[in-house]
């Protein structure tokens, strides 16, 4: 056998007909007319907004804001600054995310699945909610939701009370909340001992029944465990009671924990909406596991939920999860939209600060900012999901 | 509903129409506007008395007023202006991104606004202040009762600010609900949302009157918690075009001080009051100074009468809105208005 011939040395050619040479031109080029483009803008902006008097830059941030915010998580003051005002408004916008993705999931979910069952009332109406909701705009939906709150509610002098302690009416809801005491301390810890205690359960749980075949009951335990271990923690801590209620002012309701109508809607209205897509997304991934699994479910006798939870939902989640990253994104931006209604997130409390600043180009980059960083959190977190519920090759 | 969006979108228009514009040259707003043959004018949409327009397009208002007079005088037309509707938050971007020639809609001149948004307040056309509506039903008869209260607001206002100082120094703890458009704190307000509704006092007389099922059922508290002098104002940079609008707001002042109305206008050209002839131009020739013709202030006069005459037929007591002359009466009769002479 004849020896391979070595290959000859790579010569490198500089000419025009070197496709090295020419990607690398092509590369050089795109990067100048980039950053060239970027220059150009940026210059030109500089330029013109000198000549028209307009002030930038963002020292206007520590500047105190001067306006105030009608409702937070974190307390505001007119005289604290305009970067406190942002996180007022980011924290507002989370307030609605967090909550509106996991009530999305969940309606999403069940919907998902009701889409796919054999009961023909269930079927058609699932699949008349995702066709209603998905088709009408957005918009629309937060101001028919806020229309219904606002004027179908009575003013607050003729408040519902629903319970004792609780008023209902166009300012919203206001309830009782626990006032913090030492001893809650204990209530927490109570709690945290339960959390531990539950999942030393669910392993023990698991560990009889690869050994045994047997299913041990788990979520009644689970939620005693929990709740016994919490109550047995407020009782060590002196079980303190101090409830701060909600009272009837002369204009007003004060004291308590309070939601506004503003913020149920855009809560609502985003769930719901989102949630349509999320089912789509669910029947989909259910529906793209192969029928073979269903009869082997079926050969192997499990019943129909068994089915569902142990088969079909966890090799659906490899479809589902990509596409529903994409919804709880879509539902962060989507709350900007909130500024509508009146809601304070980060989109109206820029607007604001926008208007008394005249610092534009500031403002949106400022918001571009909070929302990418919204999102790239977001994906990041979904992505790493994503990884954990992939097919496991062994 | 596209409004909700527009004033961001409308921002982003600023930030992008100052990326991509080449820069400005004075003198230039004037030659866009006569090759253009129109003035385009930035206006409220909904706001009697100063500006609104009526089921054939037909716009009318105290601030709508001043665009038809400076039409008048540099095309010597008053119907060749473009209505512009803005809301607040829109507004000084229209402006600073060339959308618009002239902003003349219920605006607030202060320092922030005159020294750091590329634009010139031209002047005053209506002393006001800003004051406080409630429903007759509530029982409020003054402000110092409004504790707790929930106000409706339009964001982009001077009007955010204040209620958050007033509230502050009177220790009232108001809550306001902050909505972008004029239409939607309307409703807010009508509906039962918030108790109060605030701005000046000239748009809540406006807002009562024209939404309010019964405008009886509304009233106005007395106290007035700022000062907020609304003025037209216009793009940075170009002193020609903003001398013209400052000098047609003066003269409009000056032929009410003189005794110049649309009716009488031709008459007074035979005048033979020194002042009254430098008005109208029949001696002196003060429009050459602005760049304009002769009969420059003539045809502002001719087409909208003078400024009492304007407040009289927009905003005064025998219009719908049934507002007091107050401040906005002349200088030597008890008012504000006061116009640099005219020579």
């Amino acid at each position: 056998m004849k020896p391979a011939r070595p290959a000859p040395p790579k010569k490198r050619d500089w000419s025009w007909r070197s496709q090295a040479l020419r990607s690398v031109i092509y590369q050089v080029v795109a990067l100048a007319l980039i950053f060239g483009a970027g220059y150009y803008l940026l210059g030109n902006t500089l330029e013109n907004m000198r000549l028209r008097g307009i002030k930038s830059g963002f020292d206007f941030i520590l500047q105190p804001a001067g306006f105030s915010i009608g409702e937070s998580v974190i307390p505001f003051d007119s005289a604290e600054s305009y970067g406190k005002a942002f996180a007022v408004g980011l924290s507002n916008t989370l307030r609605v995310a967090l909550l509106g993705i996991v009530l999305a999931t969940l309606l999403g979910t069940v919907i998902g699945i009701g889409r796919l069952s054999r009961n023909f009332l269930l079927r058609t109406l699932c699949g008349a909610y995702v066709e209603f909701f998905r088709n009408v705009p957005l918009l629309l939906q937060l101001f028919i939701w806020y229309f219904i709150l606002t004027e179908t509610l009575p003013p607050i002098e003729e408040a519902l009370r629903p319970l004792p302690g609780m008023f209902f009416s166009k300012n919203g809801l206001q309830f009782p909340i626990p006032v913090w005491a030492a001893g809650h301390a204990f209530t927490l810890a109570g709690l945290g001992f339960g959390v531990l205690a539950c999942w030393m359960w669910l392993r023990q749980a698991r560990a009889h029944f690869e050994s045994t075949g047997k299913n041990r009951p788990v979520l009644v335990p689970s939620v005693l465990i929990l709740l016994g271990l919490g109550v047995l923690g407020w009782i060590a801590g002196g079980s303190p009671a101090g409830l701060d209620i909600p009272e009837k002012s002369e204009l007003n309701v004060v004291g308590g924990g309070s939601v506004t109508p503003e913020y149920m809607t855009v809560l609502v209205g985003l769930s719901i909406y989102t949630a349509a897509y999320i089912a789509e997304i669910v029947r989909g991934g259910i529906q793209a596991v192969p029928f073979g699994q269903h009869e082997a479910s079926a050969a192997l006798g499990l019943s129909r939920g068994m089915e569902v939870r142990l088969v079909l939902l966890p090799q659906a989640l490899r479809v589902i999860i990509p596409p529903v990253t994409s919804q709880y994104l879509n539902l962060t931006k989507n709350s900007s939209l909130a500024v509508a209604v009146g809601y304070p997130e980060l989109v109206s409390i820029s607007t604001t600060s926008l208007n008394q600043t005249g610092r534009a180009i500031e403002c949106i980059a400022l918001i571009m900012a909070c929302y990418l960083t919204l999102s790239l959190l977001t994906s990041w977190f979904m992505n790493a999901y994503n990884r954990r519920s992939l097919l496991k090759e062994r | 509903m596209k409004l909700s969006k527009l004033s961001t979108l409308a921002a982003a228009t600023a930030a992008a129409a100052t990326l991509f514009t080449a820069p400005a040259h004075a003198g230039k707003t004037i030659d866009a506007i006569k090759a253009r043959g129109q003035v385009v004018c930035g206006v409220n949409p909904s706001l009697p008395g100063f500006s609104a327009a009526d089921s054939q397009g037909n716009w009318t208002g105290l601030d709508v007023d001043v665009c038809k007079a400076v039409a008048a005088t540099l095309l010597g037309d008053a119907s060749k202006v473009k209505w512009t509707p803005l809301n607040a938050s829109q507004r000084f971007a229209a402006l600073q991104s060339g959308e618009i020639d002239v902003l003349s809609r219920n605006t607030t001149w202060t320092l922030t606004r005159d020294a750091s948004l590329g634009l010139n307040f031209t002047g005053t056309t209506y002393y006001d202040g800003q004051g406080f509506m409630v429903t007759k039903k509530s029982k409020i008869t003054s402000a110092k009762q409004l504790k707790g209260a929930t106000v409706c607001v339009q964001s982009g206002t001077t009007t955010e600010k204040n209620l958050a100082d007033y509230s502050k120094a009177m220790k009232l703890n108001m809550k306001p609900v902050v909505f972008e458009t004029q239409e939607a704190t309307n409703k807010a307000y009508f509906t039962g949302r918030c108790q109060v509704y605030t701005t000046d006092a000239s748009g809540l007389a406006s807002v009562r009157n024209k939404e309010a099922t019964n405008p009886d059922d509304h009233l106005i508290l007395p106290e007035l918690i700022s000062k907020e002098p609304l003025g037209p104002s216009v793009r940075r940079g170009d002193d020609e075009w903003f001398a013209i609008v400052k000098w047609v707001v003066f003269a409009l002042l000056e032929a009410e001080e003189y005794g110049i109305t649309q009716a009488n206008v031709d008459q007074m050209k035979s005048s033979t009051d020194p002042v009254v002839q430098r008005i109208l131009g029949t001696s002196e020739d003060t429009g050459k100074l602005l760049g304009l013709d002769k009969e420059w202030a003539y045809r502002a006069i001719k087409a909208v009468g003078n400024y009492g005459e304007m407040f009289e037929r927009n905003v005064g007591p025998k219009s719908a809105l049934k507002l007091p002359r107050g401040a906005n009466n002349l200088w030597n009769k008890g008012g504000l208005m006061y116009a640099p002479p005219v020579r």
